[in-house]
């Protein structure tokens, strides 16, 4: 069958976008709402479509001698630079994208059907669904793309919805503040990626992936250039400029003060963008240039990968210990399992089971959008309950609202890596990746999984537990529209664990054995429930506990609550070193000495003005005189010189 | 060619006819005046245009198209000046010059 089905993919979004935007005064409630999950259940079966004829279906060319191919559904060249470098716009079918055509349209379908109740009654609805539709157009644009520049199109334009519905309360200043920090952290971080896409445009000749992932090709790179700089060679420096544009879109270590600002946008959004789909970009990213990272001078830039990700797991784990904004918590959550999938990738071989780190990454990246849109959606729905986003203003809310407390049980113990839901599986082929290949890394993994355990089960016992404060109104069940995406992730945490990834999804395209390691089972269930007991003996009623907790820690307790001070130190350099240091002055030097030459010039010419303006009589005549005389004493210079 | 009549008693008239032109125009303060001042000028010049084709290469026509061209642009040039000498008057009610010197400052 033709391939040219797939394009529908992308343009249904897009059109959902244009005609939602262009009738935004007219299209009332619920009416767009209805319009924009019909068209992105159409999108989404047409999605499923496809990477089930990807996968089992036989589609031409997808599964050569049992190895899966990159399959180009279309391809048109658009700008020729050379016969080996153009910029393409195409749609690419491989392993992974094949799996985000699951992802990204399943989170997005269930966060436009509970929109739809969560947004109810809100001033921009048609606006808020618009702007979904531009996000799924550029997300499914992004994880579709055939070249880096192609990617890297529709990677700016996944930042620009996510800045548009940050933004969403653009009458909210923090909302504002947010949505402008968002946007210039990713895009600062987005110079890097360009950086690199121009590097590899010029000394690899080539930015289309299929090239790109040849190991021959790479092999070929390798000789040609050797070792460039600091013992690495040009193309790895390059993959390092890219890694940093997929650290700030995903929100590594120093680049992601964002995120956690992010959450001033609606609930449904930070479950879309900020835990699903958008910010696994950067993981995406590496993933799709996985061959690049690791064959280029034996995995020089994914070591860089590898304790990038490693940090930003622990150090954004730390900080949730401490945070009261139930959606901050998500956050730093989310900040924690994207390094997870960091340093998954940066473990990892390429072929057969030296990829298992590939492969788990992969995974967890499923199966983590899966149950981190489901904490997310029922956060927005304890949220819309209690109206407040703070866990001192809940507790005991399992008696009101027992949907959104099993759902987000059920995802709790996902997160926490209990079996056999899906989290477990995932979260453990990475400790075993980890512990193949780097036992400090491992280490960090393994502490992390238990303090992600204890964190979540912190916020569990918090919300739904504890004491009950005093309601202003009773809190109540969220509406149909809002339990049923609950329930269908939560189904869906439930059952992703069992897919057979390692037969589906690995670096190089075969399927490998994977087999349950029992110690690192134990281990790691182990340390969970650790962490899961630990925090109901703090939190399951309203004890003295963790006030105790919280003294004994001290320092480290009020480092962590303010985040390590990460934000300030932005601030100072920002302010006190760019601003005050370099920005003023220079502003000083073009007010005073740039300004002030091109005005002395226009006074200068002021002043001789008012000096010889006595000359203008204004009467015609004494012009006309003036001419005559001067064509007088000129007739006569020719008449006795010439 | 007029007989007995040279070239230069014919130009002496019309560079009289050019400063005569020159003098009103300096001279003169009413508005209408100083136009008809200027149309002396250029006919003047279409004057001298026609005197020179006529005694210098007589087999020629260019000078006196010339001098047509100059007599239309003229017409259309007075025409203009009439309109804007009208509409000054209707602002100051006035064609003494003395009285139009706002453009000083």
């Amino acid at each position: 069958m033709d391939l040219g089905y797939t394009a529908l993919i992308l343009l249904i979004p897009i059109s959902l976008f244009l005609i939602l935007g262009f009738n935004f005064k007219r299209l009332k409630e619920p009416v767009s709402g209805i319009i924009g999950t019909v068209g992105l259940g159409i999108t989404a079966l047409i999605s499923y479509y496809t990477a089930y004829s990807y996968f089992f279906g036989g589609m031409e060319g997808a599964k050569i001698d049992g190895v899966y191919q990159k399959v180009y559904a279309m391809n048109m060249v658009w700008i020729n630079f050379s016969d080996t470098l153009h910029m393409d716009m195409g749609i690419l079918i491989d392993p992974i994208s094949a799996m985000m055509l699951i992802v990204v349209p399943t989170i997005s379908l269930m966060v436009h059907l509970y929109s739809v109740g969560y947004m109810h009654g809100e001033a921009g609805f048609t606006r808020f669904f618009a702007y979904l539709g531009l996000f799924t157009f550029s997300m499914l644009g992004l994880v579709l793309a055939t070249n880096l520049f192609m990617i890297y199109i529709f990677w700016e334009m996944v930042g620009v919805s996510s800045y548009l519905l940050i933004g969403y309360y653009y009458n909210k200043p923090s909302a504002v503040l947010a949505a402008k920090k968002a946007f210039i952290v990713t895009r600062f971080a987005d110079f890097g990626f360009l950086m690199g896409i121009l590097m590899i445009g010029f000394y690899g000749e080539s930015w289309d992936f299929k090239v790109l992932a040849d190991p021959a090709f790479i092999a070929g790179l390798q000789a040609k250039f050797g070792a460039a700089f600091m013992g690495i060679s040009v193309i790895s420096w390059a993959l390092i400029f890219i890694f940093i544009g997929g650290a700030g879109k995903s929100a590594m270590f120093p680049l992601h003060i964002w995120l956690p600002d992010a959450m001033e946008g609606p609930t449904p959004v930070s479950a879309l963008i900020h835990a699903a789909t958008m910010v696994v970009a950067g993981v995406f990213l590496v993933a799709r240039l996985f061959p690049l990272f690791s064959f280029m001078d034996d995995g020089a830039a994914l070591q860089v990968v590898a304790y990038t990700g490693a940090f930003t797991t622990i150090f954004a784990a730390i900080i949730a210990f401490s945070q009261y904004d139930i959606k901050r918590v998500l956050a730093f959550s989310t900040m924690s399992q994207i390094g997870y999938m960091m340093l998954a990738l940066g473990v990892s071989g390429y072929a057969g089971h030296d990829g298992l780190g590939f492969m788990a990454s992969m995974f967890h990246l499923f199966t983590h959008a899966m149950f981190k849109a489901l904490l997310f959606l029922a956060a927005g729905s304890i949220i819309h309950a209690v109206h407040s986003n703070y866990m001192q203003d809940m507790g005991g809310l399992r008696k009101y609202m027992p949907i959104t407390h099993i759902t987000f049980l059920i995802a709790a113990l996902a997160i926490s890596g209990i079996p056999p839901l899906a989290g477990f599986f995932s979260k453990d082929e990475i400790l075993v990746a980890a512990l193949h290949d780097n036992i400090l890394i491992f280490g960090v993994t393994y502490l992390v999984a238990g303090m992600t355990a204890f964190y979540m089960f912190r916020l569990y016992f918090r919300i739904f537990w504890w004491n009950e404060p005093n309601y202003k109104h009773t809190p109540q069940e969220a509406p149909k529209t809002m339990t049923i995406p609950l329930l269908v992730l939560a189904f869906m945490t439930i059952i992703s664990g069992f897919i057979p990834f390692h037969s589906l999804v690995t670096a190089d395209g075969a399927a490998f054995h994977t087999h349950f390691n029992w110690y690192m089972v134990g281990a790691s269930v182990g340390i969970g429930t650790f962490g899961i007991l630990f925090a109901m003996l703090m939190y399951k009623k309203e004890n003295k506990l963790s006030t105790r907790f919280r003294a004994a820690f001290g320092v480290f307790y009020i480092w962590s609550y303010n985040k390590f001070y990460i934000d300030e130190i932005y601030m100072f350099v920002t302010k006190k070193i760019i601003f005050d240091r370099i920005a003023a002055p220079s502003a000083w030097f073009d007010r005073h000495i740039v300004d002030g030459a091109m005005n002395g010039i226009g006074s200068g010419t002021e002043w001789i003005s008012d000096k010889i303006k006595g000359l203008q009589s204004g009467r015609v005549q004494d012009y006309a005189m003036f001419f005559v005389s001067g064509v007088v004493v000129i007739a006569m210079i020719f008449w006795y010189y010439l | 060619m007029i007989e007995g009549v040279s070239i230069y008693e014919i130009l002496t008239l019309s560079t009289l006819i050019f400063f005569i032109g020159v003098f009103g125009f300096f001279t003169r303060k009413n508005l209408i005046a100083m136009l008809m001042s200027i149309e002396l000028i250029l006919n003047s010049a279409a004057f001298n245009f026609v005197i020179v084709n006529k005694y210098l290469y007589p087999e020629q026509l260019d000078g006196g198209i010339f001098s047509l061209f100059i007599i239309a642009i003229a017409a259309a040039e007075t025409a203009l000046a009439l309109a804007i000498i009208i509409n000054l008057y209707r602002l100051v009610m006035s064609l003494n010059t003395d009285k139009l010197e706002t453009l000083k400052n």
